[in-house]
């Protein structure tokens, strides 16, 4: 029994240490989510318009970073990028989400379609497709802490306040002042809104533009940490619908609820060695291997990237205004 | 008369034209220049364009200047049969990939039934880096000719390194989740048990190839495992980013890689501070003592502002040029026939020769570890100051395996 007792112990602490590090990987990158989700959910329950060219202002903002960094320094870009990706928002409201208006909810869906195919390619002409070398800024390129063993990064600290920092803020001006009063009510009753004297149309591109800013800022930070490259929109893109469908279309609480169980879930999936064969035991070994013995020995490591759209369907069919959306649409 | 002078003037162009095109050997290199391989597939290209460039100074081929057609097939193996069709129109009779067994094995199969249904017009196959074993046994062609060794040579190789090493207790396993990655995830287990029976494989891991963009979550799987080694097959910013998030992760464990040579790699080791702790398997490296080598990697450095990543490129390149010179022809039929069982002097080194049974071309292979250089050892990677040291060299003899290629041939 003695001789058995040291290695248990060891065991349990790095399963201990596993946990920990995961719940820290999770949470991470659950925040970056949401300040992606959050703009696009918003976006969504006031215009009705899936923006389908959010993650490609997440890109613009990571390569905009990339470049003002090179040129002014990691600081003044973490401020400038997301700026000028919330101007080119506006932008894109005023002069093209608003003249398509008029023709209907497929034509918005189909402009910001067609835009994220023209951003990837813009980004792809002037970036070139391989990846950008966006560094870590060398103030933050030390290990912030270790746990257990392990180091923990000074720059996923920050990437981790500044999420935690603009929720906050979100939360504040949405719930404790007059602007945020305006958008509420136009998120369930633009018409009211409008009839009541307010300008809808520059509620519309201020918040589009909030929300392409913040898809941008997470662009900023996330760029040095993950890879900066041109198909960075579109390996984003789809779990960004499963986060605001999950969370319930429209609500802000939802989509950080699900962004933090879309970045655990699929952080936990990566490092659970389960399989069916490790729960119900392995299949009969005179069959040889077939298609049914390999879907039965895949662990959920290896389908931890599809999780997140079961996860999509399942809450579809049970709740389908997600978690905590109060309308069905 | 008119007429036959109007005829005259619209055929003599294209007469023309086709004469020039038989004066230039067009080489279609299909491989990513886009999305997450592209790091090294644009590697890979600036090399053969070198490679073509070098050719061409001293003459070409048989006279006929080479030249090297980029086509972009996003490591799909679908998009790469789009882009192999594409490059047969363009006029080219020889394409070259390397990255992505999965490309390499439609590839493989795409030549073999196009020189089926199109006799006289035949496409040859160069892979200069797809090292799945099936494509020289079960799926092997006549019409394939491999210069990198297949996985399985390498993990024989490895193993009998790895056999030699006490220290070694505890392998972790972690692939790409395809036929390359799980190809070197059984060899192995297999080898391992065979010539290592008391390690211990505490983790065995495959994850989607080319998309994991952040490895802490898998990093810190390795170190609840407890691991003291880790073998990988991942290549292109699998490996560097595998590589980063360990040294993110203060991770201190030894690396047995197939590629962590490649773009990104070495600087994230010099973060980990791994002095001689990630091994690399290879034909040739810049540090390897042969002097010829090391001068054509001086050279090549000089020129392309890469370091060699394909010593084998070199030998496919300039074994094409034997090959074609002993057939007296550049016609495809022609020069496979001669590229059969032919030996060539290695950039590196030694002799080595292309199996007649399966077209697998047979070579020394180095161990060599990434760290901190000796006075001997001129050459460092990525401007870190640290740079490849051999370990260990396996000669050809030792570095053969058995084949159960049964190919058609024409």
């Amino acid at each position: 029994m003695e001789t058995g007792a040291l290695p248990r112990i060891v065991h349990e602490y790095a399963v201990l240490e596993l946990i920990v590090i995961s719940i820290l990987n999770g949470v991470l990158f659950g925040m970056l989510l949401f300040l992606l989700s959050s703009g696009l959910t918003v976006i969504f329950s006031m215009m009705g318009v899936l923006n389908f060219a959010h993650a490609s202002f997440y890109m613009l903002g990571a390569f905009f970073g990339f470049q003002l960094t090179k040129w002014i320094g990691f600081w003044p870009a973490f401020v400038l990028a997301p700026l000028l990706v919330g101007a080119i928002g506006m932008a894109v409201e005023r002069y093209g989400l608003r003249n398509t208006h008029k023709h209907g909810h497929v034509a918005e869906l189909l402009l910001t379609f067609g835009l994220a195919f023209a951003i990837e390619e813009i980004v792809a002409m002037i970036w070139g497709r391989s990846p950008v070398d966006y560094r870590v800024p060398a103030l933050l390129d030390f290990p912030a802490f270790t746990i257990f063993s392990t180091n923990y990064p000074a720059y996923k600290i920050f990437m981790l306040a500044v999420s935690v920092v603009i929720f906050v803020a979100l939360l504040l001006v949405l719930r404790r002042t007059r602007v945020g009063l305006i958008v509420q009510a136009a998120l369930t009753h633009p018409h009211m809104v409008g009839h009541l004297g307010h300008n809808v149309g520059r509620v519309f591109m201020v918040v589009f533009g909030v929300g392409s800013a913040l898809a941008g800022l997470a662009g900023v930070i996330a760029g040095p940490a993950l890879v900066t490259q041109s198909d960075m929109a579109a390996a984003l893109g789809p779990i960004l619908f499963v986060v605001i469908v999950f969370g319930g279309l429209g609500s802000l609480p939802g989509a950080f609820v699900a962004s933090l169980v879309i970045g655990l879930v699929q952080t936990f999936a990566v490092a659970l060695n389960g399989s069916l064969a490790s729960v119900f035991g392995p299949l009969d070994a005179a069959g040889g291997p077939s298609a049914l013995s390999d879907i039965w020995n895949v662990t959920i490591a290896q389908v931890a990237p599809i999780i997140p759209y079961l996860l999509l369907v399942i809450i579809l069919i049970v709740r389908p205004m997600g978690l905590m959306g109060t309308r069905e649409s | 008369m008119r007429r036959l002078i109007l005829a005259a003037a619209v055929i003599a162009p294209m007469l023309g034209h086709a004469a020039r095109a038989e004066d230039t050997v067009k080489i279609g290199y299909i491989d990513p220049l886009s999305g997450g391989g592209a790091s090294v597939g644009e590697g890979g290209l600036k090399t053969f364009q070198y490679l073509a460039d070098e050719l061409n100074a001293k003459g070409g081929i048989l006279g006929r200047k080479v030249e090297i057609v980029p086509f972009d097939n996003k490591t799909n193996p679908q998009e790469a049969l789009v882009q192999a069709q594409k490059a047969i129109d363009a006029g080219v009779r020889y394409i070259t990939q390397g990255n992505g067994s999965s490309v390499g094995l439609a590839l493989e199969d795409f030549v073999t039934k196009y020189n089926t249904r199109n006799p006289g017009k035949e496409v040859l196959y160069f892979n200069y880096a797809a090292v799945d074993p099936a494509m020289t046994n079960e799926k092997c062609s006549y019409w394939h000719f491999r210069w990198d060794a297949s996985s399985d040579i390498k993990m024989e190789a490895l193993t009998n390194y790895i056999k030699d090493v006490a220290s070694i207790k505890k392998v972790y396993l972690i692939n790409q989740d395809y036929s390359f990655g799980q190809s070197v995830r059984s060899d192995a287990r297999k080898m391992l048990t065979a010539k290592r029976p008391d390690v211990q494989i505490v983790g065995d891991e495959l994850h989607p190839l080319l998309k994991v963009t952040d490895f802490s979550p898998y990093i810190a799987k390795i170190k609840a495992s407890g691991a003291d080694s880790v073998i990988t097959g991942n290549w292109g910013q699998d490996i560097a980013l595998l590589l980063k998030a360990a040294a993110d992760a203060g991770l201190k464990v030894n690396w047995y890689t197939y590629y962590a040579g490649g773009a990104g790699g070495p600087t994230a080791i010099k973060q980990t501070g791994l002095d001689h702790q990630v091994f690399q398997l290879t034909e040739g490296f810049a540090n390897s003592g042969h002097q010829p080598a090391m001068d054509y990697e001086k050279a090549f450095r000089a020129k392309v502002n890469m370091s060699l990543w394909y010593p084998r490129a070199v030998n496919e390149m300039r074994m094409f040029k034997a090959a074609a010179e002993k057939a007296n022809s550049v016609e495809p039929v022609k020069v496979a026939a001669a590229l059969e069982d032919l030996k060539f002097e290695v950039l590196d080194g030694g002799t080595g020769f292309m199996r007649k049974d399966d077209h697998q071309f047979f070579q020394p292979i180095y161990i060599s570890s990434f760290g901190k250089l000796a006075a001997n050892e001129p050459f460092d990677e990525e401007n870190t100051g640290w740079g490849w040291h051999l370990v260990s060299k396996v000669d050809t003899p030792q570095a053969m395996v058995t084949t159960t290629c049964k190919m058609t041939r024409p």
